[in-house]
């Protein structure tokens, strides 16, 4: 009798589920997954290298670029890690600022990861209904600090600058006639509290509409019920953490564990799972959504009656106002320091985590007193859940390794660095 | 005036050349309409799926993107056909011409109303059927000769999928057949045409779909699965197996697996109208029995084939056989003596 072999199937990184760059390598027998391999690295950037030769702000940027569909969350990271080397405290303001837009983040990352997720599961409307909503939030990051994606708006000892009070207009044009434009504008004549106001009140109605459309769905549930489950005991174990955790029953947030920011101030729940399945992890990922929304509504109604400051007064790691600059001799200095040699940051190592939409995403700093980091390390979430792969997958069948990618909510850009 | 034109291509070719040229022609009057058709379903699908998913869909080719179709046509022509190293050059070109072929042919038997159809054979249902089964031949080969995994993966799935709806949609056509005595298509209109409910001028209760309701969902979720079509497009399940038995097609190779696929849909739309939704039959009494009737239900199919594919997730391999066996297989079984009992019990309403 001829030797049976299993078909090796050679999935991605060109593949339209793959979530980016991710090459898995599937040994099948039949269409049944006996071992699933993940390939990493083709998106890597040595982004941690590229730190250790910038100064300190100028690695802001980097941030972004790596979980692209969370950017603040990992510049909070980051900046509050410079902060606890630097020992200073940003103004309240700025606190709540970055709450509100951690959420937003938040809410940003899950509509991507939802909307994807359905449609890698067949169901391609929802997706296109999501980016409709990731569209206003998206616009709200380009408000505040001027671009779409990659905002650089969180700085080490506070934000870049305060919220616009207005927000940037739709104009008429061959394909908007000036109807639709002023409808498109209406909730876009206030500030950017206003608008995100506006979101907040619009965006459970959206919530509802995705569960109508998934939640009850009969084939939905039947993609998603018992494919790649992780008990909570595994969970712990393999290192899991964000909703991949929080979908296996573990109740474990960093926003309540160890609170940040403005988080011990503002009044959330944390939706926890049941049998660590991909529908649980969906589940929660839905009841996140809404609990962000409520923290945005908590933010937005403080920031509104507090104005201040927004970014830390200390000279020697942000720069002064511009006026000040002009006038005064000192403050020339600064401003000059701080943009020729940058900000130095006293000997030291310190880790700090935030509750990333993915789940805790760290920075680790060690510094040697000089005007750049002496090593980064950047703890990825992703990166422990698809070292899972291979455990989750195992015994299910090609179509629920999509399902499994879905719901593990991998982005290539904080595996591969 | 048809008459006239026959005699006069008699007096020119004779008896026999006459007549193959007047079938030509009634081809063509067929084929041509129905690629016309095809290309602005897929117009009609990308439109109508856009306003679902707030989009607009094409626009900028013609008057609100009425040109879409041809530009499509015209690049796909224009493009190389990539034949894969290792593949089997002549099944690989063969391959969509079979999936093509069945689509169009099964036309010939189509009636448009009590008069208009290419061959009015006798038992032109078991035509269809043997007909649409070969589809599945153009699918498997296309699979085999790409001398791809993720291919041969769909065409696996395809062929499991393609057979084992095969026999649920021939039972539920048991039922059609038995209440309506016959295998062809226009007398199987014409058996829906009459009864209680005609006599009371609403016409669509006497159709099938009510007495056979579940015949009819089984027909209609079956032709669904028989299409390839979203929720059952496992064979090409574009996230999993990235397009399945085509993805090694370019150009015009790929675009004749694209027209069969939505010739095929309008094929089951048209049989689902033909068997179960009377047809030509006008829905009331005082609307005159019309050709236009036809086309309305056919549109309205399809409009409900392209509203599930915006809608619902994509069943699992598995789901789709299990769907397959352990309920419809076994359903039909159930239904088709039920439909005996009832009708030789007293209760009869087929008499």
């Amino acid at each position: 009798m001829a030797e049976l072999r299993n078909y090796t199937l050679n999935f991605g990184p060109q593949h339209p589920a793959a979530h980016g760059v991710l090459r898995l390598v599937l040994e099948l027998d039949g269409e049944v997954v006996e071992r699933a391999d993940p390939h990493i690295g083709l998106l890597h950037r040595a982004t941690e290298k590229l730190a250790e030769h910038r100064t300190w702000l100028q690695s802001v940027p980097y941030m972004d670029r790596l979980d692209y569909v969370s950017m603040m969350c990992n510049e909070h990271a980051y900046c509050m890690a410079i902060e606890k080397l630097l020992g200073i405290e940003p103004p309240l303001r700025a606190l709540y600022i970055r709450t509100l837009f951690d959420e937003v983040t938040r809410i940003l990352n899950h509509l991507l990861n939802i909307g994807t997720h359905a449609l890698d599961v067949g169901a391609m409307s929802i997706m296109l209904y999501t980016f409709r909503e990731r569209e206003d939030l998206i616009d709200a990051y380009e408000a505040v600090s001027g671009s779409r994606m990659h905002a650089a708006y969180y700085r080490p000892g506070g934000v870049y600058r305060d919220l616009p009070d207005r927000m940037p207009q739709y104009r008429e044009s061959k394909w908007k006639d000036p109807a639709t434009v002023k409808a498109l504008n209406e909730a876009r004549s206030g500030s950017l509290l206003d608008y995100l106001d506006d979101f907040c009140t619009r965006f459970p109605k959206y919530i509802d509409e995705y569960a109508t459309l998934l939640n009850e769905n009969r084939i939905w549930k039947q993609r998603l019920v018992g494919i790649g489950v992780v008990s909570a005991e595994r969970a712990r174990q393999l290192g899991f953490s964000g909703v991949m955790l929080r979908g296996s029953g573990v109740e474990w947030d960093l926003r309540k564990k160890q609170p940040y920011a403005a988080y011990d101030r503002v009044d959330f729940d944390v939706p926890v799972g049941v049998t660590g399945d991909s529908y649980d992890r969906y589940l929660c990922r839905m009841e996140e959504m809404r609990q962000s929304t409520r923290i945005m509504k908590q933010c937005i109604d403080w920031l509104r009656v507090n104005p201040g400051p927004v970014i830390t007064d200390n000279a020697k790691v942000a720069p002064p106002s511009r006026e000040a600059m002009k006038s005064n001799m000192e403050e020339l200095i600064h401003h000059f320091k701080l943009f020729s040699e940058g900000m130095h940051v006293p000997e030291g190592e310190a880790y700090a985590a935030v509750e990333h939409p993915k789940g805790e995403f760290g920075i680790y700093l060690v510094s040697d007193g000089a005007n750049k980091p002496y090593r980064m390390k950047i703890r990825a979430p992703g990166f422990v859940h698809l070292a899972a792969m291979d455990e989750m997958a195992r015994g299910h069948m090609i179509a629920d390794v999509v399902t499994i990618i879905g719901s593990q909510d991998i982005v290539f850009g904080e595996i591969d660095r | 005036m048809m008459e006239a034109f026959q005699q006069f291509l008699g007096e020119f070719l004779g008896e026999s050349g006459a007549l193959a040229v007047w079938t030509l022609l009634k081809i063509v009057a067929v084929v041509l309409p129905l690629l016309g058709a095809v290309a602005y379903l897929t117009y009609a699908e990308r439109k109508i799926i856009g306003f679902m998913q707030v989009r607009v869909g094409p626009q900028r080719v013609g008057f609100k993107g009425l040109l879409q179709p041809i530009a499509d046509a015209l690049k796909l022509m224009f493009k190389e056909i990539i034949i894969p190293t290792g593949a089997d050059k002549t099944l690989f070109l063969l391959a969509p011409v079979l999936s093509m072929i069945p689509a169009l042919a099964a036309w010939a038997v189509v009636p448009f109303n009590d008069t208009l159809v290419i061959a009015d054979v006798d038992a032109s249902l078991l035509f269809v059927l043997a007909l649409s089964s070969f589809g599945v031949y153009g699918i498997i080969l296309a699979g085999w000769a790409s001398n791809s995994k993720y291919a041969l993966l769909g065409a696996m799935r395809s062929a499991a999928q393609l057979i084992s709806y095969e026999i649920a949609m021939g039972m539920a056509l048991i039922t059609v057949l038995m209440v309506s005595n016959s295998l062809n298509l226009g007398a199987i209109v014409g058996a829906q045409g009459q009864g209680m409910f005609v006599d009371l001028g609403a016409g669509f209760l006497s159709w099938n779909w009510l007495p056979l309701l579940p015949m009819f969902v089984v027909y209609v979720v079956s032709g669904v699965a028989e299409t390839n079509r979203a929720p059952f497009d496992m064979a090409e399940g574009e996230a999993e197996i990235v397009a399945g038995f085509h993805v090694e097609y370019s150009g015009m190779a790929f675009a004749i697996f694209f027209l069969a696929e939505y010739a095929n849909m309008i094929l089951v739309s048209a049989l689902t109208a033909l068997l179960f939704l009377g047809g030509w039959l006008s829905p009331v009494g005082f609307l005159p029995d019309s050709i236009f009737w036809l086309f309305a239900k056919i549109a309205a199919l399809l409009f409900f084939f392209l509203w599930i594919r915006a809608t619902f997730p994509r069943y699992r391999y598995d789901q789709v056989m299990r769907l397959g066996w352990k309920v419809f297989i076994p359903l039909c079984f159930v239904w088709i003596v039920v439909v005996g009992c009832w009708m030789m019990s007293p209760l009869n309403i087929w008499k």
